[in-house]
């Protein structure tokens, strides 16, 4: 058992994770046809695994409402929304499952003018929450605070034609900001990232970091 | 009408006298003596194979207003066809430095790359093609009588990226090796991370409380290393969890996330010897759309009052919807990310937040497993190596050196 749920997905790994690796620097068209290939795969994989996400959510959604847990309600909008979504999209405009999918379908419509839009909505909270946590952060009560308030009002007023009104010197003061400070601090997380990233891959690839797979060493 | 013939005839003579002084120019612009030289068709090396280069020697006569075109064709003798117009004060050989490098001397050389498919759809590449060039001012056109060949072949290792395989062989080397030494020599100082100190914190006050804990992955897929790193902190997570036996509910957005977090939930309470108190549902998938799933998980924070949140993971415009929710519960919150677009979001709303690199460390410092802790030590010494070729590199380059500049170039 131990040969099938570790054994076999850490050589897996480490083979395909070395010939993936080894992949980038050759640019030969057989190698160009192996990542196609994996990434095919990996398609194929994808779409499999929208069957166990979707059965995941029925259920989750079906046992709220068998139990009557707290808003359970909303899960009936579930069902309803998938409920119409599917029926839509295998009607095709009447052309059926089989055929390809029909431009400008009903499917379509209710994905524009409702799907889009009530993603739009929950978007444009964001500006009302980031006043509120800009509030919260930038009460002078530390150094570091303080320093964020006055780089944060350069910036905002520097970005706007009144910060210009009130000094020609706060645009160019936002941009340097920007382009010094804030980039290099920028850059340094990066460097940091890519090789914390690396790292975590060979450890990933030698089988050395294998909490991915489940369960201790 | 003797006016209108007369401004026709001087339009004429202009025309014509126009034409022909052009002509004139580039015949005695470019004559034998002042063709072309060098004129060299090769197969475009550390490519997949399908394009051909064409190199010739750039000529006095070379001027902002005079192109160069570059004809193909499938047999010597033609018929040719248009493959590539240059300026002929563009195009050189210095402006491809991933094939001819960075000498100052490539500026002599005019380069043209010629993608075949792009020009003869459908065409077998592998077979030889012939060029030959043209001069063009104005409506003149100079074609030259010199026929060159070359046949495209695919390449087994781009040269281009040697720097870049050199840096990666070297450093896995170096991660290697400190791995083995780490468990050799246990016992490795690590700097706190209070994010990660504040872990068992968060997890202990949940369990007082009576109230779950969420972990929320980013919205990456499971190939993303971000994701990998976040799944390997959730496994230590949920070991602790169980064994505080409070309530875990991880939510994601990616089916193939969901499966591997909950084996790797159920392997954790496996671990810490409580199988019976894993529940599939509560790791699930409740959107595989970002503001639904923000919905969704908002939801589940003001509805189920969450005692900890875990925001780990490469997070978009949904960081701050979450993690100020979050705030507004009043749960306590711990955040990683290596998307330093969303740093702020998190450090303005979050109790603690991991940045950058100490997402990948987590893993390693809530182990303490001397094998995982090495890697953080060559992590550091890379580090250190890139901020000294960015010191020296910065004052060679301002003193007119680039070699560090180029030896650093990625293509």
């Amino acid at each position: 058992m131990t040969f099938l749920r570790r054994t076999i997905p850490l050589a897996i790994c480490f083979v395909l994770g070395i010939t993936i690796a080894f992949q980038y620097y050759v640019p030969n068209q057989h190698s160009s046809a192996f990542l196609e290939l994996m990434t095919r795969w990996d398609k194929i994989i994808a779409g499999f695994a929208v069957f166990i996400g979707a059965y995941s959510l029925f259920h989750l959604h079906f046992s709220r409402i068998k139990f009557k847990a707290a808003g359970w309600g909303y899960s009936i909008f579930v069902f309803i929304g998938a409920g119409i979504m599917l029926f839509f999209g295998f009607y095709n405009e009447g052309e059926g499952l089989l055929a390809d999918k029909q431009e400008g379908s009903m499917f379509d419509w209710l994905y524009i003018y409702v799907q889009v839009p009530a993603g739009a909505t929950i978007f444009s909270i964001l500006a009302f929450f980031m006043a509120s946590a800009a509030y919260r952060t930038f009460r002078a009560r530390t150094v570091e605070s303080a320093l964020l308030l006055v780089a944060a009002i350069i910036v905002m007023l520097g970005r706007v034609p009144l910060g210009a009104l009130i000094s020609p010197y706060l645009p160019l003061a936002a941009d340097w900001i920007m382009s010094v400070p804030n980039l290099a601090a920028k850059r340094g997380i990066l460097l940091g990232v890519s090789l914390g990233a690396i790292a975590t891959s060979i450890k990933i690839i030698f089988g050395i970091e294998r909490q991915y797979l489940g369960g201790g060493d | 009408m003797r006016l209108i013939v007369s401004l026709l005839c001087v339009f004429i003579t202009v025309v014509f006298h126009g034409t022909g002084a052009m002509a004139q120019y580039l015949e005695q612009e470019f004559t034998e003596s002042t063709l072309p030289e060098e004129l060299r068709a090769f197969d475009v090396p550390d490519d997949a194979g399908g394009s051909i280069g064409l190199s010739w020697k750039a000529s006095p006569a070379d001027s902002p207003d005079v192109s160069y075109i570059v004809y193909v064709s499938t047999s010597e003798n033609g018929p040719w066809q248009e493959a590539a117009r240059i300026t002929s004060t563009t195009g050189y050989k210095s402006d491809a430095p991933q094939y001819f490098g960075f000498r100052k001397k490539q500026r002599n050389h005019h380069f043209v790359e010629i993608q075949l498919q792009k020009i003869l759809p459908g065409s077998n590449v592998e077979k030889p093609y012939y060029f030959k060039l043209a001069v063009v001012k104005g409506d003149s056109v100079k074609e030259f009588d010199e026929v060159v060949s070359a046949r495209a072949k695919g390449n087994w290792f781009n040269m281009s990226k040697l720097n870049n395989l050199i840096i990666m062989v070297v450093f896995s080397a170096l991660v290697l090796y400190f791995i083995s030494h780490a468990r050799r020599h246990p016992g490795m100082f690590l700097r706190k991370i209070s994010g990660l100190e504040a872990v068992d914190e968060a997890l202990g006050r949940a369990t007082e409380m009576g109230r779950p804990v969420l972990f929320v992955h980013g919205l990456t897929p499971i190939g993303s290393i971000s994701t990998l790193a976040a799944i390997n902190i959730l496994s230590r997570i949920a070991t602790r969890v169980a064994e505080y036996d409070t309530v875990l509910k991880v939510v994601n957005n990616d089916p193939i996330v969901m499966t591997v977090s909950q084996e790797v939930v159920k392997e954790s309470y496996l671990e810490a010897g409580r199988p019976d108190a894993y529940n599939q549902d509560n790791v699930v998938m409740v959107a595989s759309e970002q503001f639904p799933y923000v919905v969704a998980v908002a939801g589940i924070m003001t509805r189920e009052k969450t005692a900890a949140n875990f925001f780990i993971g490469f997070f978009y415009a949904e960081s701050l919807l979450l993690a100020e929710t979050g705030a507004t519960t009043g749960a306590i919150q711990v955040a990683a990310t290596d998307s330093y677009t969303q740093l702020p979001f998190f450090i303005t709303t979050c109790d603690y937040t991991l940045m950058g690199e100490e997402l990948y460390a987590a893993s390693a410092y809530l182990s303490r497993e001397p094998m995982l802790l090495g890697s953080l030590r060559a992590q550091d010494i890379g580090k250190a190596v890139v901020i000294g070729a960015i010191f020296f590199g910065t004052i060679l380059s301002s003193s007119g050196i680039n070699f560090i500049t180029q030896l650093f170039t990625g293509f």
